[in-house]
C-alpha cells in the first residue's frame, strides 16, 4: 500500500512514518508526496491549529485534501489532523478547519489539560444505553471499517488503551468511539480521524492501524455508500 | 483521566547510559536503545532520556540516539538537558522525540517555554523543575533562583508548558519516599499534568506519588533492569492502582 504522508511543518512525520513502515507500508513523506495518487493519505499533526492549518494551505493540501475525500478515497487524521478535518476549531482564537468531516474541535472541559497518557475506550454497549452513540444506536455498530476494539477482550477487565497528548476535542456527529466521556474517533465518508496516537500507542496502536490498512485494502465502496456517515458496508 | 503513568529515566551521555557516581564521574551502564526498548517491552507508559552532559559537541550524538529509540520503541518518549532554543527543540522532534524538556534555559529566558509551544504545541513542553525547600534551583541545581516552585510551574503554565517535571532535590537519591508535600503544592497550583520525580525507593512510595502526581519518573529504583519494572506494575496494581495493564504482545 502505498502511503503519502502530508509534511506540514506540524510535527511528529518521523514516528508515523516509521509506524506505517513497520504495517509494511511503502512511505513518502517528502514535499512532493503524492496526495492524489496514493492509496493512502495521512495528516498527521501535533503542534497548534493556527500554523497547522496555515501550512496545509500553503502548500495546496486543504484543495487536495479536500478533493480526495470527495472522490472517496481514504484519508487518516491523527490527532491534530483529525481537529484539522473539521469544519472550525477553537483553538488559537478559532481557526477555520478543512470541512472533511462535520463538526468543530472545543478545548477539553474537566481534568488536567493537556489531556496526557494512556486512557481506555469507553464500552460501546454502554454508551448504547444512554443513548450518545449515534452510530450503534441505529444498529449500525459493526459497519465497515473496523471500530477501535472497546470490548472487554483485552487482558483482564482493562479495556483497549491508546495513548493520547491533547487539549481540544472533537465535536462531532461523525464520532465513533469514546474514552472517558470523549469523542476520540470519528468516521466520515472515506475520512477516519483518531485523537489517539496510533504510532505511539505500542503493538495495540499497531493493530489499530494494521486493521484499518486491511479494511482501506478491500474494494473501494459505492459511489453512494461514500457519501454518508457509513463508510463502508460490513466486510 | 488517564491512567497513571510510570516513567523510567534514563540518564545518557555520548549515546550510552550512564550512572553518575557521587557527581562528577560517570559510569557506563548500557546501549540506551536496548533499554528503552525492554522498558517499553515491560510496560513503560513513557520513557524520558536525559543528556546529562548536554555539551555542544554531544548533540549529534543525541540526534543520532533519538533516531534510533523512535525506529525501536513505538511509545512516547521526551529528551531533556541543553534544550536550549526552538532550533534544538525542533531538531530533537524531527527525530522522532515526542517532547523536549527545558529547565535552566527557561528559567534563564522564560520566553523560551511560549516559543516552543507555539512552533511545536503545548504537549511536546515539558518544563522540568528542581526544587530545594520548596524554592526553585537552575543549572542542575547549583544556583539559586529565588523563585518558588509552585510561583514557577504557574508562570510555566500560562507560558504554555504542558507538563511539569518535578524533582525535590531534598529527596532525590534518598531512597526515602518522593516529596509529597512539594508535588500536592504544584499539583495544586496547575492544571497541567504533573511528573513527581525524586526520592523513590519502594512500590508504596510510588504508589503515594501517584495519588498526587500523574506520572512518576523512576530511576535508580529500577537498576536499570528491566523486569523490576514488570513486578512494579504487578505491585502497584495489587495495592490497588490502576497502571495500564497491556504490554507490547497484546494485539
Amino acid at each position: 500500500m502505498r502511503v503519502a504522508i502530508c509534511r506540514y511543518g506540524a510535527g511528529n512525520v518521523r514516528s508515523v512514518e516509521l509506524a506505517l513502515q513497520r504495517a509494511g507500508c511503502s512511505v513518502d513523506s517528502g514535499p512532493d508526496a503524492d496526495v492524489s495518487g496514493a492509496d493512502l493519505v495521512v495528516l498527521p499533526g501535533v503542534g497548534s491549529a493556527h500554523s497547522a492549518m496555515a501550512g496545509l494551505v500553503s502548500r495546496g493540501l486543504d484543495v487536495a485534501l479536500r478533493e480526495r475525500v470527495a472522490a472517496g478515497r481514504p484519508v487518516l487524521g491523527i490527532c491534530l489532523g483529525l481537529q484539522l478535518a473539521l469544519d472550525w476549531t477553537d483553538e488559537d482564537g478559532g481557526v477555520a478547519g478543512l470541512a472533511l468531516v462535520p463538526g468543530r474541535a472545543v478545548r477539553l472541559a474537566k481534568g488536567r489539560v493537556p489531556r496526557m497518557g494512556w486512557a481506555a475506550l469507553d464500552d460501546p454497549a454502554a454508551r448504547t444505553s444512554d443513548g450518545q452513540n449515534t452510530r450503534t444506536s441505529d444498529g449500525q455498530s459493526t459497519n465497515g471499517l473496523v471500530q477501535p476494539t472497546g470490548g472487554g477482550e483485552a487482558t483482564s477487565g482493562q479495556r483497549t488503551c491508546y495513548y493520547y497528548a491533547h487539549s481540544y476535542v472533537a465535536d462531532s456527529p461523525a464520532t465513533t468511539a469514546w474514552s472517558e466521556g470523549v469523542p476520540v474517533e470519528v468516521r466520515w465518508g472515506s475520512f477516519v480521524g483518531c485523537q489517539f496516537h496510533p504510532e505511539k500507542s505500542g503493538s495495540v496502536g499497531a493493530a489499530y492501524l494494521d486493521a484499518l490498512l486491511d479494511a482501506w485494502r478491500l474494494p473501494a465502496p459505492s459511489p453512494a455508500v461514500r457519501q454518508g456517515a457509513e463508510c463502508h458496508s460490513p466486510a | 483521566m488517564p491512567l497513571p503513568r510510570l516513567i523510567p529515566c534514563l540518564d545518557v551521555a555520548a549515546g550510552r547510559v550512564v550512572k553518575g557516581v557521587n557527581f562528577g564521574g560517570l559510569r557506563d551502564v548500557g546501549d540506551p536503545v536496548a533499554l528503552a526498548a525492554a522498558y517499553a517491552e515491560h510496560g513503560a507508559d513513557e520513557l524520558v532520556f536525559l543528556d546529562v552532559k548536554a555539551t555542544l559537541e554531544g548533540r549529534r550524538t543525541l540526534i543520532e540516539l533519538v533516531r534510533h529509540v523512535a525506529e525501536q520503541v513505538a511509545i512516547p518518549f521526551t529528551v531533556g538537558g541543553g534544550v536550549r532554543s526552538v532550533a534544538d527543540a525542533a531538531d530533537l522532534l524531527d527525530a522522532g522525540a515526542d517532547k523536549v524538556g527545558v529547565n535552566s534555559a527557561a528559567l534563564a529566558r522564560p520566553g523560551l517555554v511560549t516559543e516552543l509551544a507555539n512552533r511545536l504545541g503545548r504537549q511536546a513542553v515539558v518544563v522540568a523543575i528542581d526544587a530545594q525547600g520548596g524554592l526553585v534551583r537552575s543549572r542542575a541545581g547549583t544556583t539559586d533562583t529565588g523563585l518558588r516552585a509552585v510561583d514557577w510551574a504557574r508562570e510555566a503554565e500560562d507560558r504554555g508548558a504542558g507538563e511539569i517535571l518535578l524533582t525535590s532535590i531534598d529527596t532525590d537519591g534518598t531512597r526515602a519516599g518522593y516529596d509529597l508535600e512539594l508535588t500536592a503544592a504544584v499539583a495544586a497550583a496547575v492544571d497541567l499534568p504533573i511528573i513527581a520525580s525524586g526520592g523513590a525507593g519502594t512500590t508504596a512510595h510510588v504508589a503515594a506519588a501517584l495519588d498526587v502526581a500523574q506520572a512518576a519518573l523512576l530511576a535508580s529504583i529500577l537498576h536499570e533492569r528491566p523486569s523490576r519494572l514488570t513486578e512494579l506494575r504487578d505491585e502497584l496494581r495489587a495495592m490497588g492502582v490502576p497502571v495500564r495493564r497491556e504490554v507490547a504482545h497484546v494485539a
